[in-house]
């Protein structure tokens, strides 16, 4: 069974058609990439998920069409995490992953104890509870991303909407912060869309892999069929090579255009 | 191999100081009690400041409606002047902080005040209105006109900036334009009266000389309500921090929070403009000083902290105003503004940042 199901979407943005005739889906506990160049559409698919803008077509979860879902409701199933997330500087992490529990208060009610738990619960298994007191102003790069991760983890959603979740991370934090959302998909069955813009992580980590080209899915299904140097350097106007490194892993390397030798 | 941080499903980290969830801290709950007795200190203070000098033990004896020596004289000093008059500087200072600190956290804004949306233009308008045109009857009906100039200010800027767009930006400099507008109109007005200058300005200046029970009675009811809608929006308002989209991520519609927030500091802030005219510097500063005094930008905890010690400061200043020169007084807002300014100064350097 497919846990989100999306059909021929489309989305216009002060009237220009941003995204035309979307259709893919991914199953429960599935991770799905959406990959593609600059201005392809990735961020406005998220939120069009998320419900934070208009579309036609449909979104399924789990079999239930999400169109007529709005507010609270949406955002206890989906969780959705910006590219840049605002982090309120004095702020601190326990208030900051409490946040998350939003969806699930009422009005005028405050957080219960089944509410702290829960948020107590995503911080220790992001293992940001042991600087729960500190600021946001003063947490590291990596450091803030596992506290926005918690976060979202706190809503305890079924779907989490990651916008590049490893921008302005090095090598080792993006790579130990994409570790923690596979732990959380496998562990909790939590499908994850993320967008994501190296196209080797994304082979490594997400299946199936949809590539959008102008709002419209250019190429969809597991790396080695979407990773292909004819694709790449056709819809990015790149020169890639695509190799398969041991074990599989599909990789994607840029190529310099060779220069003509010095007379 | 990659070392990926433990996720951890079981027993608590043993390092973890405590555990998250954002229940009030233990030092927010230290300010709370330290907010009340700094407001009952400062009104007992006031209560017992002026050219009647009364007996410590005795008025506070009174006060709390135990036997007590105060003769027939002292009592109707204590009951007829002093208590409305500390009453309503505290109702003002409570209604003006807490106002300031819903609209900053609405707008996302420090240096944002209930002023900022027309509603000061409004009330100077109106009350100017009333005293240019409605002659010897015109002071009576100064509270109601600046009370419903208040309100057309901010329903008009509000009106406007959601004509021209969405956000608080747009919405910020409708009220500047409004502002702008409604303030030339009032400077032409007076300009051409020049006889009225005196009582305008008197008025614009702030003063809560000749309060009465009669005064905290008309303002009570609207003091309540607002008050109550914007305490019960902390939370919200915390949220709003995150930014428009990521709350409506969470389910909160950003929209109509901004709506009731404003809607209830405009109606604060008319109330406290109509008993005592326009006191500036209250309503931007006491929020700071919270934040940084309680360390936290929270505003469950900012909004209670603001109305608590925004009365107390307001009762504190408005003494000073009616002792310093005495027989005669100092408008309000020249007391605020001259004593609080060294003192907010003071606690900038004082205290590490706490922002909005």
């Amino acid at each position: 069974m497919s846990a989100v199901t999306v059909q021929d979407l489309a989305v216009h943005l002060d009237r220009v058609p941003v995204l035309r005739g979307v259709s893919f889906a991914v199953g429960t506990g599935g991770w799905l990439a959406l990959i593609g160049p600059n201005g392809a559409g990735k961020t406005t698919l998220l939120r069009a998920v998320a419900g934070l803008v208009r579309y036609r077509g449909t979104v399924l979860l789990d079999g239930t069409d999400l169109g007529g879902m709005r507010g609270r409701g949406r955002a206890r199933l989906i969780a959705y995490l910006p590219q840049a997330p605002v982090l309120p500087p004095d702020m601190t992490v326990e208030e900051y992953v409490l946040l998350g529990r939003t969806p699930h208060l009422g009005y005028l009610r405050g957080p219960s104890g089944r509410d702290r738990e829960a948020a107590a619960e995503a911080a220790r298994r992001l293992d940001v509870a042991r600087f729960a007191g500190r600021r946001l102003a003063t947490l590291s790069g990596g450091e803030r991303q596992r506290v926005v991760l918690a976060r979202a983890l706190a809503a305890e959603p079924r779907v989490l909407l990651l916008d590049e979740p490893t921008t302005g991370l090095d090598v080792g934090h993006a790579q130990r912060v994409l570790e923690l959302v596979d732990e959380l998909r496998r562990g909790r069955g939590v499908t994850v869309l993320s967008t994501l813009h190296d196209l080797t992580t994304a082979g490594q980590y997400a299946c199936p892999l949809v590539l959008l080209h102008q709002g419209r899915v250019a190429a969809s299904g597991p790396a080695a069929d979407v990773l292909t140097e004819e694709l790449i350097s056709r819809i990015y106007a790149a020169r890639v090579a695509v190799t398969a490194a041991p074990g599989g892993a599909t990789v994607v390397t840029p190529l310099r255009r060779p220069r003509p030798a010095a007379p | 191999m990659i070392p990926v941080p433990r996720l951890r499903g079981g027993a608590p980290p043993p390092r973890a100081r405590r555990a998250p969830g954002g229940r009030p801290p233990r030092k927010a709950a230290r300010a709370a009690v330290a907010a009340a007795v700094f407001l009952a200190a400062a009104a007992l203070a006031s209560a017992l400041t002026g050219a009647a000098d009364l007996n410590p033990v005795a008025t506070a004896a009174a006060i709390v409606h135990l036997p007590s020596s105060l003769s027939p004289l002292d009592r109707a000093v204590l009951f007829q002047i002093r208590l409305p008059r500390i009453v309503l500087g505290a109702l003002v200072g409570g209604l003006l902080s807490v106002a300031g600190a819903g609209y900053q956290g609405v707008f996302r804004n420090p240096l944002v005040d209930s002023g900022m949306l027309g509603s000061s233009a409004g009330a100077g308008l109106g009350a100017t209105l009333a005293i240019v045109y409605l002659g010897g009857a015109g002071t009576s009906a100064v509270p109601a006109a600046a009370f419903a100039g208040s309100l057309a200010g901010v329903a008009v800027a509000y009106a406007a900036g959601s004509v021209t767009g969405s956000g608080t930006a747009t919405l910020l400099l409708a009220g500047v334009a409004v502002s702008l507008f409604l303030t030339a109109v009032q400077t032409y007005l007076l300009q051409r009266s020049a006889q009225d200058l005196q009582q305008v300005y008197s008025w614009l200046l702030g003063s809560l000389s000749g309060a009465t029970w009669q005064q905290v009675v008309e303002i009570l009811p609207y003091s309540a309500v607002s008050v109550a809608a914007v305490l019960a929006c902390g939370r919200q308002l915390d949220v709003l921090s995150v930014g428009d989209e990521e709350a409506r991520a969470l389910g909160v519609n950003p929209g109509r929070i901004r709506l009731v927030v404003v809607a209830a500091c405009s109606l604060a802030a008319a109330s406290a403009v109509a008993v005592s005219g326009l006191i500036g510097f209250v309503g931007i500063v006491v929020p700071h000083v919270m934040r940084r005094l309680a360390r936290t930008s929270s505003y469950r905890f900012v909004l209670p902290l603001s109305l608590t010690c925004g009365a107390g400061f307001l009762v504190l200043a408005d003494t000073a105003a009616r002792t310093v020169v005495a027989p005669a007084e100092l408008p309000i807002g020249v007391v605020t503004a001259l004593a609080g300014s060294p003192v907010f100064v003071w606690i900038l350097r004082s205290t590490s940042a706490i922002r909005t």
